[in-house]
């Protein structure tokens, strides 16, 4: 197991790597970096000034030195419009958006598992239908969409819900189904057909000559094997959710790290953009690290081998 | 018939076209929409990007403070909703189209030197694929759009270049089990130059996966473009995009203006769910064991 | 000991039916035999001739494509096929059991051995936990496995090929079912296993009175473990009889056919005798008799009729227009038991 997750380790590591050369790259090889890293409004003088103090000038793995560097002393610039270090400001928005991917997690994964198994074990029958449709319906309607009907419905015609702000439990309910509503239907595609392979399989089969129970075929022998590739699938969608709320975040007015991209946008807070990306891309990395190594701990094969 | 077991019905038939025949209503509704944007200039009644500012929000026709000037209604600048719509016909569909057919060729040609040539051609493009995949790529067209700025090209430029390495991958590992068949060992045995040889025999045999990719992949790209122009950094306005068109509808979502919201994100919903429609049938039809699309 | 048979087939019939009713595979095609308690019988035949759903056709675990059409299974004289589906479970595992080819595939990786060995034994007799543990560590020894208390404690990826088997037959013994079904279970282990296997069921066979169907396409173990031997061709039955009677005289040149391709030193052949022709499809089958095309006897009889069942001795039947008598009607004695 220690050789598994040390191949692992160095996988992430480099592709940490990969991610910050390739957003250092785009910066500085598309449109004028200096005009980026200013704030909006500022003067010719202000634009030479930033030139020289990032050393726009340098070559290119200077420049990309520097950048790691400061990456790796937790330095990702300052927000023109709040004034604050952009990492201080991203680590106070981060508890809200993993709320949020948190409640859809568990929303899509209540959704999307018992109804991926249902349609697996009723495969072709009239539960199945219907489970493509909603897979179909959750590819094919936008997030934000999602989220601007629910306002619609439940703020503006039946007053149940707010429609934006945080505060409380109510808060929640619809952003989390709305984010939630795309994985929901992945979920239970995946977990449909994780579920019919291992349906098919020679245990599942020695299982039924058992003379077992079908209800414990199905919950004791097939569902654990067959929610394994479901379970990964989760935590790497938990923080992609992260990341994609960005969308969600704006119609609900949600205080995430997404809002706060978008917000970079809209005020062209460059530093705030870049470190998003950043760190979201950085988060995804460090999760499908801490997934393959629960797989590790979790799967027997790989835990017990040498 | 109830309405609701009609609806049951309806969504069967959807189901069921799925698993069986030619995706009659797919297709069709692809067509109109096609057919809307080749000749939006006919069919629109107005101007899409010119209002009157004293007809904003008007209703649609049907309900009360509608008129028949605004089929569906006018938006907060008093532009005419339905030829808005038209219009963010045309742009959505060339906006995606273009996208997916950039990213298919530049992931197509990319999968196949990758898979084919092997070494370190492969792992070069398949760690920057892996770079590339590891950001989900709405952060990434954001962050790519807030570098150089949004423009109808650019967004097109931007999603290809996010789009490409899901086209790179899957091609690479068609060509990977290719390599392995006899009628490509038997071109190599008779001497033919490796360009030769992808060209000829590896290209058309992946083409098929690359055109059912392509339309799966049209309606993840209109999804995107819509969420990059709600976000404003999208197509610029006053060009009328569904998803330009959402946003501005949020304005209007408290005061219960359902028709900025409901109608724009409809159009979307049509237009995505006939393309996946069509590309699951291609899918199926092309060879029904590309599970992994 | 009775002379009741465990187990008779009578007229059974599996068919495959393609989803929109078009193709109808024969899968098993009006199959009869008795089998006695105790008894041994070798099914053999080429891939595809139907043992393996004939094999799942007595369970009635068959795939939803599969329906079984016409037929009898009267196994301890009661009906399976009338049987719910609560009380065919009652009969899997512990009535009859089953062992599958695979010994990897078939233990489930997720669960430790015992837990896969005192399963059946906490199903079908509502044993404890703990109790079910040490009877599990029990019948690990009775299949002669190493240091069974250690092994209860493992996972499946941990043993070899050989030793899963014998974890498999572990699993189909211990609720003392009266048969046992094996499909081909020394197939994927090496040569020199595969004989301490068959050793290992023979004395199991011996110790609990079990009956045992034994699929396979070797004759070898055929001549060595069975007391009856069913050639299948085609999904049908082509002959059905005692071991020593059939490998002696042959009734059936396909069961003629498959004993002559099995060289042998010393008897003087340059090259090995294959079968002409290859088995037959079973959604188009052949007119008439199956094995026409490739039969070296084939009269013109065979293309227009499929043969009868034919009664040639006690428990002894064939399908062929060679063993039925020329004159007279051509309704001849079935089987006789």
């Amino acid at each position: 197991m220690k050789r598994f997750i040390l191949k692992r380790l160095g996988y992430a590591l480099i592709s940490l790597v990969l991610l910050s050369v390739t957003i250092f790259l785009f910066v500085r090889l598309t449109g004028d970096p200096a005009v980026l890293l200013v704030e909006p409004g500022a003067s010719q003088a202000d634009i030479d000034a930033i030139r020289v103090q990032f050393g726009l000038d340098r070559p290119l793995w200077v420049q990309y030195g520097h950048f790691a560097m400061s990456l790796l002393r937790g330095d990702l610039g300052h927000s023109f419009y709040y004034r604050t270090p952009v990492l201080e400001l991203y680590l106070s928005r981060l508890p809200y958006s993993l709320l949020l991917a948190a409640a859809a997690m568990a929303f899509s994964l209540v959704i999307g598992i018992p109804t991926g198994i249902i349609a697996a074990v009723r495969v072709n029958r009239w539960w199945d239908s219907a489970g493509k449709v909603f897979a179909l319906l959750g590819l094919s309607l936008p997030s934000f969409w999602v989220g601007l009907l629910l306002i619609l419905f439940f703020s503006v015609y039946l007053g149940w819900l707010p429609s934006s702000g945080s505060g409380s439990a109510a808060h929640v309910v619809m952003p989390a189904f709305a984010l939630g509503w795309y994985f929901a239907a992945a979920h239970m595609r995946l977990t449909r057909s994780s579920m019919l392979d291992v349906l098919g399989s020679e245990y599942v089969k020695l299982a039924r000559l058992k003379g077992l129970p079908e209800a414990l075929v199905i919950s004791k022998h097939a569902f654990k094997n067959a929610l394994i590739p479901v379970l990964t699938l989760a935590g790497i969608n938990l923080v992609i959710m992260v990341n994609v709320a960005v969308v969600v975040e704006t119609v609900f007015a949600w205080p995430g790290v997404g809002r706060l991209l978008a917000e970079g946008i809209a005020f062209r807070d460059f530093p705030v953009v870049q470190a998003t990306v950043i760190l979201g891309g950085a988060m995804i990395v460090i999760v499908n690290l801490l997934v393959d190594i629960l797989y590790a701990v979790i799967d027997p094969r790989i835990r017990l081998e040498r | 018939m109830t309405s609701r077991s009609a609806t049951l019905t309806v969504a069967w038939r959807l189901a069921s076209f799925r698993s069986e025949g030619f995706p009659l209503i797919a297709m069709s509704i692809l067509g109109g929409l096609l057919f809307i944007a080749v000749f939006a200039n006919v069919l629109a009644p107005h101007d899409p990007e010119v209002g009157s500012l004293g007809e904003r929000f008007r209703p649609p026709f049907w309900q009360q403070g509608g008129s028949e000037k605004f089929l569906l209604g006018s938006d907060h600048l008093g532009r005419d909703v339905l030829s808005r719509l038209i219009f963010g016909a045309r742009v959505s569909i060339v906006v995606a189209f273009t996208a997916v057919l950039f990213a298919g060729v530049v992931g197509t040609v990319l999968g196949i030197l990758s898979g084919y040539l092997g070494g370190w051609v492969d792992q070069v493009i398949m760690r920057v694929t892996d770079a590339w995949l590891a950001i989900p790529a709405l952060t990434y067209a954001i962050f790519l759009a807030a570098v150089v700025g949004p423009s109808e090209m650019n967004i097109v430029i931007i999603l290809g270049l996010v789009y490409w390495t899901r086209y790179a991958r899957v091609i690479r590992g068609e060509v990977l089990s290719l390599k392995e068949r006899d009628f490509v060992r038997l071109a190599i045995v008779a001497g033919c130059s490796k360009r030769t040889i992808m060209k000829r025999h590896i290209l058309p045999n992946v083409l098929n996966s690359a055109i059912v990719l392509g339309t799966l992949m049209l309606g993840v790209v209109v999804v995107t473009e819509a969420a990059l122009s709600f976000l404003g950094v999208g197509v610029p306005p006053p060009k009328p995009a569904w998803g330009l068109m959402l946003a501005d509808g949020k304005k209007g979502l408290m005061a219960g203006y359902w028709w900025l919201t409901v109608l724009p994100g409809c159009c979307i919903m049509l237009m995505v769910l006939s393309a996946n429609l069509l590309g699951d049938w291609l899918r199926v039809k092309f060879d029904p064991q590309l599970r992994q699309l | 000991m009775s002379d009741a048979p465990l187990l008779e087939l009578r007229k059974l019939s599996t068919h495959y039916v393609s989803a929109r009713g078009t193709r109808v595979v024969r899968a098993v095609d009006e199959v009869s035999l008795t089998l006695a308690p105790g008894s041994t019988l070798g099914v053999v035949g080429e891939s595809g001739s139907g043992k393996s759903t004939l094999a799942l056709t007595i369970l009635r675990l068959l795939p939803p494509a599969a329906k079984i059409v016409s037929g009898e299974i009267l196994f301890e004289g009661e009906d399976l096929l009338t049987k719910s589906d609560v009380e065919m479970r009652r009969v899997r595992g512990k009535r009859i059991a089953m062992i599958l080819q695979d010994p990897m595939a078939s233990l489930n990786p997720l669960f430790t051995i015992g837990d896969q060995v005192s399963e059946p034994l906490r199903v079908h007799e509502g044993v404890g936990r703990r109790s079910a543990w040490s009877r599990a560590t029990d019948l690990l020894k009775a299949v002669r496995i190493p240091a069974p208390e250690a092994r209860v404690r493992e996972y499946p990826h941990q043993m070899s090929g050989g030793m899963r088997q014998r974890i498999v037959g572990a699993i189909a013994i211990s609720c003392a079912p009266r048969l046992l079904i094996a499909d081909e279970p020394t197939t994927s282990l090496d040569l020199t296993i595969q004989a301490q296997y068959l050793n290992l069921l023979r004395d199991l066979q011996r110790e609990h009175r079990l009956a045992l169907i034994f699929i396979t396409h070797n004759l070898g173990i055929v001549a060595k473990m069975c007391d009856q031997v069913a050639v299948m061709y085609g999904g049908r039955l082509v002959e059905w009889g005692p071991v020593t009677r059939i490998f002696d005289a042959p009734a059936h040149p396909y069961t003629r056919a498959l004993l002559e391709s099995i060289p042998r030193m010393g008897d003087g052949r340059e090259r090995l005798t294959a079968i002409e022709g290859q088995p037959p499809d079973l959604a188009a089958p052949p007119t008439g008799c199956a094995f026409h095309p490739r039969c070296p006897q084939a009269m013109s009889r065979c293309r227009e009729e499929a043969p009868p069942e034919t009664g040639l001795g006690p428990s002894h039947t064939a399908r062929c227009w060679l063993n039925v008598p020329a004159a007279g009607p051509t309704a001849a004695p079935t089987a006789t038991r």
